[in-house]
């Protein structure tokens, strides 16, 4: 769709509010092209940094660089960008087909023209049968779709997603999730997308990018933040990790990277404090010296080979290749 | 046990309906029926009697006074409607606190701690020959006569007309902005939406079921009122409700009767009209 891929830079930017820091002096250069999340939890910054990014919030420092010219102060329509928002924004008067060329409309595109290319659209994101209904009586999914191609319709350079799934119920977000895959892989464009679902992030980014506090506490590719966390806040808020405070310092480790075995034996001893089921894999909770709680992933048959109970002492047992020191 | 709920149904329903049937169906009965009664000078005779429609049909006072009530009806709302459109926008759309919105709310019900006549009343010293209004502006040059035009005309009618019911305006209008979520304004500014682009696609599209029940609240008071045209008329002109209200000094109550029954339907039907453009229901 965009022949040329526009790289999309953070420069030191600040959003207060009054006394308080909401985003603080960020620095980031996402991939053209790419999938990027922004992850945090609620409060961290990332809708401010999205907002701003999309001209709905005023930069209080720094710049925003779209293809190396500065849109900081460039009104929402003039960026290149587009936005989706939270709860679609849909207008609730306006026809589905009416609803995605809004934009055009606003520009002076005549009537016929513009539902034409509404129509364009509502194909892409399969929704062409549609096209006179009412936002109203359309599905979740549904909503989702008209607001994709709502956004789509200007051709923006990069697509701004603010927690696009986080109305939909677990099925229909994982479902979603792989559309939203699909189509930013059809149109070659930038797609950043905020949310607070570390799985979600994991199952599309190729660029994840955690938030925490008004700053970035790491960024990098799903693979290497799941599997390299820096900072013990990335390594807790990721999952699938442990943090222990070793001799040597703070280290992470994979929950799956720890091992159950025989009281006596292995790294360290700890006292079951939970068992729980998750089908493939059974999660369990042990009590190690010092109050500190690891969490052992054990593949399912593993575990029922030799089934333990809250209250048994175990043996832990870890590859020490497989412990990351943390920064902080 | 079906027939049991529905019993308790109504039985739960029965207060209302008691109320509605003795203060609402029973008087609109009776002034219907009253209204085909025959009157002479002296008396007035139960009958079933057209001459009461008749008259009122065959005088071209009637018309005249239904185009003055409809004249004043749609001034009073092409005024009420930009002037509370414009208050329920500034409060809802730029006072951007929540405390500030109440402070300006309320502020603008002060006017109705004291009663219609007395804020009507009010404007006669300040429009009248030798009033405020024509003292300042012959003091500051603008006029070398007092305008005769300001009291006791039909600027003055609509002047307290609108003075009285702006709010009636203001509060659907601003109940309903209220309800469009900012997100829509942000999505219509993606889209590259001006402000009155905004305004005008977005905004009062969202905001017609408010306005329809502004106007409903203005259209059927200022149809029904009668003191407010006597007052500030000077009794120079006549609405509808000044023509029921003499007949009723006459103690002619079949004619005021019937015309009650035709005004009453006159109104009835401007609504049903209006009802037609838009739908309020999710405002109930």
């Amino acid at each position: 769709m965009n022949a040329i891929r526009k790289e999309l830079e953070l420069v030191s930017v600040t959003k207060r509010y009054g006394a308080t820091v909401a985003v603080n002096a960020i620095n980031h250069r996402f991939q053209p092209g790419g999938y990027a999340c922004l992850l945090g939890p609620s409060g961290c910054g990332k809708s401010s940094t999205l907002r701003m990014i999309a001209g709905h919030e005023t930069v209080s420092d720094g710049s925003i660089l779209l293809g190396g010219s500065d849109i900081s102060h460039l009104p929402p329509a003039k960026r290149g960008t587009a936005m989706m928002f939270q709860n679609y924004a849909l207008f609730p008067h306006l026809s589905v087909a009416e609803n995605v060329a809004f934009s055009q409309k606003m520009r002076g595109v005549d009537r016929q023209e513009r539902l034409k290319k509404a129509g364009e659209m509502l194909e892409l994101v399969d929704l062409s049968a549609l096209s006179d209904r009412l936002p109203d009586q359309l599905s979740g999914g549904q909503q989702q779709r008209v607001a994709l191609a709502r956004a789509l319709i200007t051709r923006p350079d990069v697509l701004l997603l603010d927690e696009p799934l986080s109305a939909l119920d677990p099925f229909l977000r994982i479902r979603m999730r792989g559309e939203l895959r699909k189509l930013q892989r059809e149109l070659g464009i930038s797609f950043i997308h905020v949310t607070h679902g570390q799985d979600e992030a994991l199952a599309l980014a190729d660029e994840i990018v955690v938030m925490n506090n008004a700053v970035i506490e790491q960024a990098g590719s799903a693979r290497d933040v799941f599997n390299a966390p820096t900072t013990a806040f990335v390594a807790q808020f990721i999952g699938g990790h442990n943090v222990i405070a070793l001799p040597g310092g703070h280290f992470a480790i994979r929950t799956d990277a720890v091992a159950i075995g025989q009281a006596g034996a292995g790294n360290l001893q700890g006292n079951i404090l939970g068992v729980e089921y998750q089908g493939a894999h059974v999660s369990v909770a042990t009590m190690i010296a010092g109050d500190q709680e690891i969490n052992a992933l054990v593949p399912e048959t593993e575990f029922f080979e030799n089934p333990l109970n809250p209250g048994d002492q175990v043996g832990l047992t870890w590859d020490d290749a497989n412990l990351h020191k943390l920064t902080a | 046990m079906l027939k049991n709920n529905t019993f308790i149904g109504w039985l739960m329903a029965l207060p209302i309906m008691a109320v509605l049937v003795f203060f609402l169906v029973l008087p609109i009965a009776m002034i219907v029926m009253v209204s085909f009664w025959k009157a002479t000078e002296f008396s007035i005779i139960p009958a079933f009697d057209l001459g009461n429609y008749e008259f009122l049909f065959g005088s071209n006072v009637t018309y005249r006074v239904f185009f003055n009530t409809f004249k004043y009806a749609f001034l009073t709302w092409v005024f009420t409607l930009s002037i509370g459109f414009t208050v329920a926008y500034f409060l809802a759309f730029h006072v951007r606190s929540q405390t500030w919105q109440i402070v300006l709310f309320l502020l603008c019900t002060i006017p109705f701690w004291t009663s219609n006549i007395i804020r009507m009343i009010s404007w006669i010293p300040f429009l009248g020959r030798n009033g405020i209004a024509n003292s300042t502006l012959i003091s500051w040059g603008v006029i070398d006569q007092p305008l005769d035009w300001l009291l006791f005309s039909d600027f003055a009618v609509i002047l307290a007309f609108v003075h009285l019911y702006t709010l009636f305006m203001v509060v659907p209008i601003f109940n309903t902005m209220m309800r469009i979520d900012t997100s829509l304004i942000e999505a219509a500014r993606d889209a590259g939406a001006s402000g009155a682009q905004i305004l005008w696609n977005v905004i009062i599209p969202l905001t017609k079921p408010g306005i329809m029940i502004g106007t409903i609240f203005v259209v059927t008071l200022v149809m029904g009122d009668f003191i407010t045209v006597r007052f500030m008329s000077g009794s120079q002109s006549a609405n509808v409700g000044r023509l029921i209200s003499n007949d009723i000094a006459l103690l002619a109550y079949p004619s005021a009767a019937a015309t009650a029954v035709v005004l009453l339907l006159t109104v009835l039907l401007v609504i049903g009209v209006m009802l037609r453009f838009v739908d309020i229901r999710k405002e109930l």
